[in-house]
This record gives C-alpha cells, sequence and structure tokens, in this order.
C-alpha cells in the first residue's frame, strides 16, 4: 500500500517538476511535494501505522523517492537558472561594429621612428648613443676627417658657415673625432644628430637633414667585421631575408671605403619602379677608418683600426616608409604625422 | 665622365663582355658606372642607299619617288624630304627595319619606331631615307648634318653595307661617377687601364712616336717661357706646330669625339679635344703669330682688369687668377679659358701647344668667381699629374704628324716645379689581410698590383707607385686596391670581437623619450623644423628690441634671409606647422617638438654656443590652458619631478597672452613657460582659434630627473575627508591657498584637491567661490575626530587671516 503511494507520488511530483517554466512554479512543487504540510510528509505521518518490523523498509523507500523529487527539483533548477542567464545576456547583444571610443594618442614622427629603430639595433650589439655639436668647428667637420682646406667639399656651395672658423655640420662625422679624442678605447657608439647642407628645398633636398654615424675603434678590427656589422643591421631594419651588396667608393676619413646596397626590399632584388629597376638600392657609405683620421684624434694606427659608417636618417625613412616627398618631413601636417 | 666602350676597346683589345657585365664588373672594383647607352638601339636593317633617279610624285606636290640603290637590288622609296638629289648617298633603312627617333629629334620612343613597306599617296614605297635625328643622334656631333633634311653621306660610301657601322653608331656610352680622388679617371686611358686591371686583361697605351727630332728649328727658337706665380702653375710646356693646314679630322677620330658627346669641328681643335678626353689633360692652342714679343709669362691679373676670352665675353679679373700673357698682353686665363686675341681661326699658320698643370683649387675659385665654368677648368681643378702633361703633349704633336696637319718643331720649352716622383709605399703583406679580415694569396695582390702598374721592389719590400696615381699614399690606400680587386663581394662577413662594454642610451635622451612618450599618450604628434630661421621671427613674437632672443648666430652664407639665423627661441617651428595645419582646415591639432635652440655666449661667436634642447608643446581646438598644465605635469611626475612644482603667473613673455602665462617653477629654478598665446601673435601666424603653448627647458628638467622610485606602502588606516566651501577675493590664487592648507595641513594632510570654482551672479562682484576636498590620514592609526578638528580649526584661521569667508 505504501509502495503504491509512493509511486503515485513520484510520478506526480516528476510531471509536475516538468511543468514548471520558471522559479517560481517550481518552489511551489517543491512545497507541495517536500514541505511541511506536503505530500511526503503526510505519508511519514502515517509510519506510526506501520509494523515495527516493516518501519526501515518503508522509511528507506520515503527517502528513496524524496531524494528522486530533490534530485529533480535542483536538475530542473539548474536548467530554469541557464534559460533565464541565456535570455538576460541575449537581451544585452550590442552592435559590436559602432565605432570605438576614440583614444586620441599622438604619433611619432617617421624620422624618430627609423631613428629609434637604429638605436634599438645598435645599442643591442653594444653601442653607445652619444651626441656632438651641430654648430662645429672647421677642425672637426673637415680637417680631422682627413678633409683638407682646399677640398672640393669645403667649398662655400655645400657648407653654412658662421665665420671662418665655426659652421653648421655638414656631416656627424665629426662626432667621432670628438669620441676619439676623449681617448676612451675601444669605442663602440653611434651619433645622430641634425647636419647641414646649402641645398635648396625640394623633393629630394633640405637644408637641414639628419645622419646617424656609426663608429667602432678596437685593435682587432677588420673590414670583414665592417661588412658582417652593416649587414646584420640592414637584415634587422629591412627584413631577414635582405641581402646587402657593399660597393667599392672614396670618402676622405675612411679607407678603403665603401657604399652599401640592401636588396629592394619592394620587389625582393627583381628590379622595380621603386629601385628604378636596379633590384638593389644604396642606404649608406662606411669604411675603415684612415690611420691619419686616428693619429689626429690622438689614436696609434698601428695597435687600433676601427670602422666608420654614416646613414642619412631621411633616406632611410622615405624608403622605409615609402615617403615620396621630403618636404612633407619638415611641413608637419597632422594628415602626414597621423599614418606613422 | 662618359667613354664608349669601342674607344676603350682601342687600349684594352681582347676585352670581351657584355655592356651589363661591363658595368657591373667596372662598378665593383670602384669605376663606379651609373648607365650605358647602346648608340644603335632601335637602329635595325639600316644600309647605305645610292639614289639612283628622282621622280615627282604624281599625286603630291611636296613628296617625290626615289629609285635607290642599296647594293644588290634598287627599291623604290617616296620621300617628302628636301635636300635630296641624283646620286646622293644616304641611310636607308629596309622594310621591317626600325628607326630610333622621329625626324624633329623629339624624346626617343622606348622601343623606336618601325619603318614598313607601304603606299604613300598612292605610290610603293618600300624603305625610309633617315635624317639624322631619326638615327637617334643631333646635328651637336654631326654638324654636318643638314637643320631639316636626309643626312647625306659622302659618295666612297658603298651602297649596301651597313651604315650604322659606317657612321660609329655600333657602339656603347657608359656614364661614371669618378670619385674625387681618382683625377687619373678623368681620361679614357684612366678608364682603360681600371677596365684591363677589372678584366685582367692587356692594357696598351697609345703609340707615341717622337716628332720633330728632324725639323731644322726647335721650339725653343720661337718661344721662351716664364712662370711669375709658382704657386699657382706648377708645369708649363709649350711646343710649336708650323705650316698648319686647317681641315677635316678622320673618320675614326670624329667617331670617338661623337661618342664622347663632343662636336668635331676642324683637326686641330680636334686633337686638342681628342687628347684632353684620351690623357685628361686639357690643352690649349695659340695662334703663334699673335704672340707678342715670343715669350709666354705666366702671372696673376691685377685687380680690376679686364679680359675678353674667346667666346667674345669680357671678364672681370682680380689679382689671385692667372693669366696667360706674352710679351705685351695677356692672351689667355689660365686653365679656364684662351682669348679672342690669341685664338685659332682658319687662316693661321703657326700654333703653339700649351699643355700646363695649375694649383687646383685656385682654379675651382677662379672659375666660380668670373664665372666661367669651362670642360678644361673643370678637369684642372682636380689637380693633375704634372708628369702626364708632357705625354699629352706630345701625344698632340705626334697625332698632328699623322693627320698630316703641320710640322711639329723639335723639343719643348718646359718650366716647371720638381716633378712629382714615385711614391714608395712598404708593403706589409700580412698587416694588409689582418686589416681586410681576408686571405689573400702573396702572388695575387702581386697580379693586382701589376695590372695597376704599381711595381715591387724587393730589395726594400717596397711598392712604387706610379705618379697619376695621386690618390695612394699609405698603408691603407694599398689595402684597398688589394681588397677592391680581390673584390669586396669576397671578403668575408664576420662580428667584431670587440671588448667595448655598456651601450645604450644616456639619461638625457631616456628622458627626452619620457617627453615623447607622454606628449604622444595626451595626443601630441611630434614634429621637426628647421633650426634655422627668419630673423622676422622676433618681431613675429612680438619680441622687444633688447630682448636676449635677438642675439642669434648669423650664417654668414644663408639660402636667403628666411634661413639666415639659428633659433634661440623654439616656437617658431610649432606656430608655422599649426599655422599650415589650420589653413588646411585641420582641426585641434596637438603638435611638439624636441629640438634645440642655439644660445651664443658672446657674438660674432667665438665657442661652440649652448646647444639646449627645447620641449615644446603647442595646440588649438579642444582644450585650454589647464589642458596644457596637465601635460606638462604629467610629464614632470614621469620624469620624477614630483614634488616643489608651482607657478609663477608673473613670467612676462611678450608673445603670451598677459593674463594667461605662467612660469614652471621647480625647487627654486624656472623649467619653462606655458601659456596662452597672444592674439597680436595668433594673427601673425594666421591662426584663427586660441592656441596654448609650453615650452620646457630641458636640461633644467634633465638636472632634476630621476627613475627611482621608493615604494611607501599602502595605508592600512582610513581617510577621512572635510569639504570646504569658501568665497574669495579675486585677486587670491588657489597657488596661495593650496600653498597655506599645506603648510598649516601638517604631515595628516594627505591632499588638497579643488572640486568646484564658480564666479557670477550669485558670488559678490570681485569674488569668486571656491571649494575643496581635504584628505586626512595618519598612517600609524585611525584618525579620531579631534585630531582632525584641531588641524582643521588651524586651516580655518589662516582662511580667516587671507579674509576668506567661508560659506555655511
Amino acid at each position: 500500500m505504501f509502495r503504491e503511494r509512493l509511486e503515485t507520488i513520484r510520478a506526480q511530483a516528476r510531471k509536475q517538476i516538468e511543468a514548471s517554466l520558471d522559479l517560481e512554479k517550481l518552489n511551489a512543487a517543491r512545497v507541495e511535494f517536500l514541505g511541511k504540510k506536503g505530500e511526503l510528509t503526510a505519508v511519514l505521518k502515517g509510519m506510526k501505522d506501520v509494523k515495527a518490523e516493516d518501519r526501515p523498509k518503508v522509511g528507506q523507500m520515503v527517502n528513496e523517492a524524496r531524494e528522486e523529487i530533490e534530485r529533480s527539483l535542483e536538475e530542473a533548477k539548474r536548467r530554469l537558472e541557464k534559460a533565464a542567464m541565456e535570455a538576460a545576456l541575449a537581451s544585452e547583444t550590442i552592435d559590436v561594429t559602432l565605432p570605438a571610443e576614440e583614444v586620441k594618442m599622438g604619433h611619432r614622427h617617421p624620422n624618430q621612428i627609423a631613428l629609434e629603430e637604429m638605436e634599438r639595433i645598435f645599442t643591442g650589439l653594444g653601442y653607445e648613443v652619444v651626441e656632438g655639436p651641430e654648430v662645429e668647428k672647421d677642425y672637426y667637420n673637415f680637417e680631422a676627417l682627413n678633409i683638407p682646406a682646399d677640398h672640393p667639399a669645403k667649398d662655400e656651395q655645400d657648407t653654412f658657415y658662421i665665420n671662418g672658423e665655426m659652421l653648421l655640420r655638414t656631416q656627424t662625422s665629426g662626432a667621432q673625432v670628438h669620441e676619439m679624442e676623449k681617448g676612451r678605447l675601444p669605442i663602440r657608439m653611434i651619433s645622430p644628430g641634425r647636419v647641414y647642407r646649402s641645398d635648396e628645398v625640394d623633393a629630394t633636398h633640405s637644408p637641414c637633414f639628419h645622419q646617424v654615424e656609426g663608429l667602432l675603434i678596437d685593435e682587432k678590427v677588420t673590414f670583414s667585421d665592417l661588412k658582417g656589422t652593416l649587414t646584420q643591421f640592414a637584415k634587422e631594419l629591412f627584413g631577414e631575408d635582405t641581402k646587402v651588396k657593399f660597393r667599392p667608393h672614396h670618402f676622405p676619413f675612411t679607407e678603403p671605403s665603401a657604399e652599401m646596397d640592401v636588396s629592394c626590399f619592394k620587389c625582393g632584388g627583381k628590379g622595380c619602379r621603386f629601385c628604378k629597376g636596379e633590384g638593389w638600392i644604396e642606404i649608406l657609405g662606411c669604411g675603415m677608418v684612415h690611420p691619419h683620421v686616428l693619429e689626429m684624434s690622438g689614436i696609434d694606427p698601428l695597435k687600433y683600426k676601427g670602422f666608420a659608417f654614416g646613414v642619412g636618417l631621411e633616406r632611410i625613412a622615405l624608403l622605409k616608409y615609402e615617403i615620396d616627398d621630403m618636404r612633407l618631413m619638415y611641413e608637419n601636417d597632422i594628415r602626414f604625422l597621423s599614418q606613422f | 665622365m662618359n667613354t664608349s666602350l669601342n674607344w676603350i676597346k682601342a687600349y684594352v683589345p681582347d676585352l670581351d663582355c657584355s655592356d651589363q657585365e661591363f658595368m657591373d664588373r667596372m662598378t665593383m672594383t670602384g669605376t663606379k658606372t651609373e648607365s650605358y647607352r647602346r648608340l644603335d638601339k632601335n637602329l635595325e636593317k639600316i644600309v647605305i642607299g645610292e639614289v639612283k633617279k628622282i621622280e615627282r610624285h604624281p599625286d603630291a606636290d611636296k613628296l617625290i619617288v626615289c629609285q635607290v640603290n642599296i647594293g644588290n637590288e634598287e627599291i623604290q622609296i617616296v620621300t617628302g624630304a628636301p635636300n635630296v638629289n641624283e646620286g646622293d648617298h644616304v641611310v636607308v633603312v629596309l622594310d621591317g627595319g626600325k628607326v630610333a627617333g622621329g625626324h624633329d629629334g623629339g624624346p626617343l620612343p622606348e622601343e623606336g619606331i618601325e619603318i614598313k613597306a607601304g603606299k604613300l599617296r598612292g605610290v610603293e614605297s618600300y624603305g625610309m631615307m633617315c635624317s639624322i635625328e631619326e638615327l637617334g643622334s643631333t646635328r651637336d656631333v654631326f654638324p654636318d648634318a643638314p637643320e631639316d633634311g636626309l643626312y647625306i653621306l659622302p659618295k666612297d660610301t658603298v651602297p649596301g653595307t651597313d651604315a650604322i657601322e659606317y657612321l660609329g653608331l655600333h657602339d656603347t656610352v657608359f656614364e661614371y661617377e669618378i670619385t674625387s680622388n681618382r683625377v687619373d679617371c678623368y681620361s679614357v686611358l684612366g678608364i682603360a687601364r681600371e677596365a684591363a686591371a677589372s678584366f685582367d686583361k692587356d692594357f696598351h697605351m697609345p703609340e707615341v712616336p717622337v716628332t720633330g727630332e728632324d725639323a731644322a728649328e726647335s721650339a725653343s727658337d720661337r718661344i721662351s717661357v716664364e712662370i711669375l706665380d709658382r704657386d699657382l702653375c706648377t708645369r708649363y710646356i709649350a711646343r710649336v706646330v708650323t705650316d698648319v693646314h686647317i681641315g677635316e679630322s678622320p673618320d675614326w677620330m670624329k667617331k670617338r669625339l661623337r661618342s664622347a658627346g663632343i662636336r668635331p669641328i676642324n683637326n686641330l681643335v680636334d686633337i686638342t679635344n681628342y687628347v684632353m678626353m684620351e690623357y685628361g689633360q686639357p690643352m690649349h692652342a695659340f695662334d703663334l703669330s699673335t704672340i707678342a714679343g715670343n715669350k709666354i709669362i705666366v702671372r696673376r691679373a691685377h685687380d680690376g682688369d679686364t679680359f675678353v676670352t674667346l667666346d667674345g665675353n669680357e671678364r672681370k679679373l682680380d689679382s689671385e687668377v692667372l693669366m696667360i700673357c706674352d710679351g705685351e698682353k695677356e692672351v689667355g686665363i689660365g686653365g679656364i679659358m684662351g682669348g679672342e686675341n690669341s685664338m685659332i681661326t682658319e687662316d693661321v699658320h703657326e700654333v703653339l701647344f700649351e699643355a700646363a698643370t695649375f694649383n687646383g683649387p685656385n682654379i675651382r675659385k677662379s672659375a666660380k668667381r668670373i664665372g666661367l665654368r669651362t670642360d678644361a677648368s673643370g678637369i684642372f681643378e682636380k689637380g693633375l699629374d704634372a708628369n702626364n702633361a708632357m705625354e699629352a703633349i706630345n701625344r698632340a704633336c705626334a697625332l698632328v704628324e699623322e693627320l698630316k696637319c703641320g710640322k711639329v718643331l723639335k723639343g719643348a720649352v718646359d718650366v716647371h716645379e720638381p716633378l712629382p716622383e714615385r711614391k714608395r709605399i712598404p708593403f706589409e703583406f700580412e698587416r694588409i689581410n689582418e686589416f681586410l679580415g681576408t686571405d689573400i694569396k702573396r702572388e695575387d695582390m702581386f697580379s693586382y698590383f701589376k695590372r695597376l702598374e704599381i711595381e715591387y721592389d724587393e730589395s726594400t719590400n717596397e711598392l712604387i707607385c706610379p705618379t697619376f696615381r695621386q690618390d695612394l699614399l699609405g698603408f691603407a690606400d694599398i689595402a684597398e686596391e688589394a681588397a677592391r680587386f680581390y673584390g669586396y663581394d669576397k671578403i668575408p662577413v664576420t662580428l667584431p670581437q670587440s671588448g667595448a662594454e655598456g651601450g645604450g642610451l644616456p639619461f638625457k635622451m631616456l628622458i627626452e623619450n619620457v617627453a615623447r612618450d607622454v606628449a604622444e599618450y595626451t595626443g601630441f604628434s611630434q614634429c621637426m623644423s628647421y633650426s634655422m630661421e627668419s630673423p622676422k621671427v622676433f618681431d613675429r613674437l612680438l619680441l622687444p628690441e633688447d630682448a636676449p632672443e635677438r642675439k642669434a648666430i648669423k650664417i654668414s652664407n644663408p639660402l636667403g634671409e628666411d634661413f639666415s639665423v639659428m633659433r634661440t627661441i623654439i616656437l617658431n617651428g610649432l606656430l608655422t606647422s599649426l599655422s599650415v595645419n589650420y589653413n588646411r582646415r585641420n582641426t585641434a591639432v596637438r603638435l611638439y617638438e624636441l629640438g634645440n635652440i642655439y644660445i651664443p655666449a658672446e657674438l660674432p661667436l667665438k665657442d661652440y654656443p649652448d646647444e639646449r634642447m627645447q620641449f615644446a608643446l603647442a595646440f588649438y581646438g579642444g582644450g585650454n590652458f589647464f589642458t596644457m598644465k596637465g601635460v606638462v605635469e604629467a610629464f614632470l611626475v614621469k620624469a620624477g619631478l614630483k614634488e616643489g612644482l608651482s607657478y609663477n603667473p608673473d613670467n612676462k613673455k611678450s608673445f603670451l597672452h598677459p593674463g594667461r602665462q605662467a612660469e614652471i617653477v621647480y625647487d627654486g629654478a624656472v623649467l619653462g613657460y606655458l601659456g596662452e598665446l597672444h592674439p597680436l601673435v595668433r594673427k601673425n601666424y594666421e591662426l584663427g582659434e586660441r592656441v596654448f603653448v609650453a615650452v620646457i627647458d630641458m636640461p633644467e628638467v634633465v638636472s632634476r630627473a630621476t627613475f627611482d622610485r621608493k615604494f611607501k606602502g599602502i595605508a592600512k588606516f582610513p581617510a577621512v575627508t572635510r569639504d570646504l566651501s569658501m568665497v574669495v577675493n579675486k585677486d587670491i590664487s588657489a597657488g596661495d591657498i593650496e600653498e597655506m592648507i599645506k603648510q598649516r595641513g601638517g604631515k595628516l594632510l594627505e591632499k588638497t584637491a579643488l572640486f568646484d570654482i564658480y564666479e557670477g551672479s550669485q558670488i559678490k562682484e570681485g569674488h569668486k567661490s571656491m571649494a575643496y576636498t581635504l584628505t586626512f590620514r595618519n598612517p600609524e592609526k585611525t584618525l579620531s575626530d579631534d585630531e582632525i578638528n584641531g588641524v582643521m580649526k588651524k586651516i580655518l584661521n589662516g582662511l580667516n587671516s587671507m579674509g576668506i569667508e567661508l560659506r555655511s
């Protein structure tokens, strides 16, 4: 008799729990079956009429029924809560393609970005960054770099003079001399900065532009070290696949001297409009520091050797960021700057 | 410098390479070859023809119908050319051939112009007769071609043979960038010598037979030479030619001159031009009959002298210009141009050849002052080898005899300084390899040197360099010769084994990076402007006449007034850039610049000026004075300048709004200033919106900046806040109030924050309402009301003493 009654209660409870579509109805079902006045409690109250030896058995049956109903209730609750959460989230859906709230940040000048890349590469190789004066003495800009008094490079058409002795430096190479004169050897330095040449402003010229000078002096330095260093530099700056070519050239303060070309990073060296069909782009001048230059700066050329290089910063920036007119660099139109 | 491949092959007969190979190899051995141009580009199926018969075109007045013998057959060609006659030899392009250009001589089309048989006004035409322009050339180098019409060839040409061959156009012209140290390469021989060395072929100098040995007279019988200014003329050689016959040069010479872009004129002029190209030694020819007193005197001109050069122009001279004179007068400007009074004419009988070497820099400067830069001066200014001058003049005399245009007198009159000797340089074999990082064999080095005419003296282990190689002076130069012929591309790629330590950016640059970061996080973009500017900038910024900023370094040879002084104040570049943006309708633009100003200790400048890095910011739109103040403070905090910042309104910058500017003061030092731009300055820069600027003198910041930070713990005990609302006389600044609160708040006061400020109808005239939140905290324990009340009482008393009323 108990058995049948419990079966009926279990079936009714299952049915009612399934039919409960919200938490409130589910709670009502809980009260109805498990509450103090609920069906199962009523069954328990009838226990006193059961024979003593049957009570454990009946008790067990009641507990089983209770456990099953509780499980069903718990399951149903989880199901309903999950559905409710999903409904709430669905109602909060936003259009993620609406515009972002603008964070107004400024932009670094392309020259600066290129410079910082070079600084990163060379400081990683243990180079110090030093600065030299822009208003320079004739001696440091020319004479100490093996450019004697009558050299055509000294012609007024190239150099801005302040007076007979002072001028605006035409190259950052003077910083080499200042560094060597300090007498702290070995030297590994790069020196970025402004330089000046008497060129009218046009798409490829500016009377004021930037160079990055490099100098390494030590006891055992070779031309092959120069090649290795600058090859690594080119690969880091323009990509691992970059090829380099060193061509003989002439600079008064280095011997042997070279110009370095890199394979065109636009066409990979096949030849395109960007590299004027050559496949190669000239990017810097370099060479072994001329023994006479070392000597003039008080360094023994029999003991020490070194290499030096000079890179036009604008040239790198124009190439790397595909800027076709140098005037843009000094106009500072925000529509230009904000692209970097 | 341009040379043709055929001319080079005259001295390097075994040279066998493609144009591209020549260009690449020469570039890699140091003779940078910029480009090349085939002279027979797009010239196809072109032969010599003989016009046998000319008839009028039946239907066109301006056309004629020609029967042209092209060797093995006769073809019919219709032409509109005005200058053709029966019997003329012409250049004919056959059906299916190509010419390089149009008859009008415009730019040459890349693919040339194809010629096809067809009908012209109904009459068949099987080819085209060519003008010199259609052959891709010009009347400059073919002066015998007519201005309009066909190029007519001499009668001794053979119909049916290759016309391009006849014209010497199966050739390639290379263009080089010669570096300033290689004076010897401004000559065909110099380039040929490099080519021979680069391709390891034999090099043959031209054979120059001795001339004038049998002549009855010597040059010295006819002329004497005296150099008065030996600092400017290191050698003067004169040779004399008599019985001169002016005429045409032979074809081979004309072809070579043409390939170098030189117009053939007559045998004598052509010889001097030819030798200048071949040897790199400019020469001059005087009509000997015009030389007075049988003497040449080389001396400086006098200030104010004038002289008519052979181009008919009168030139002003000065005492640094070197003149070639005879016994009475000046006859030429040394190394630059001869005089009209002694020039060669058709009637010349006797010629004085001059080959001289001059002081290069003086030639360059003189040419510039006179305003006359010639082919000759362009070469002389590089400083020539005096030994080469004798070879060149002898070559010229040999050509005179070869071309049968005169009789050379015996010997030369040769006045010179001590001639350059061959430089001896120790041969340091191991040191070269050690320097280059290579393993070049000894015999390979000798092979390179031999090709370069560098000899080896085994007894002294010295290399002996030819005098034309003025660039070979020491060890490194020899190492370079070894490197470039071994091949730069074969030198290994290694990294230095250097022991230099450290590396990185100096502190100054790290602080500059902080400035850049803060500026960019707050919306400012980096601008770069020129360091030199116009002195008018000072007026634009309303600087008083005695402002120290006006003491700027002046450039003595500026590009113009706009770039004539080194900036002493950073703002002009920024304001100019803002103006550019404003005028291009860019809205709300924020720019900053990190750049130097140049402050001279004294003028005229005697020593290095103070180059001071300035951090300057400027914007218009979307902000006010306090926006800028926030950026300044963000930077200073990031740079480690935290406590002790104050602002002094007594700043007095002429270019700023008088009531909206402040000095930025830190620890008693002025770091810079900020403010709103004065409306008049705004007008000067055509800026239609309010502009806010800040300028920070970086050395002042860098000397106080630090990246050191110390953790002070996070407060364990709660803070207590009290609000203060007050009515303040407008003359009292927030800074003064805050300073007083800070003084009196003592250690318990953690923070003072203004949360409201108001002026208006509810507040009495001349006053403002201000409200602060004060935050108190004791790091050791929870604050009691009594403690706070005690401090608040002190602060309230302070307010009272400043005449400030509290609002209820």
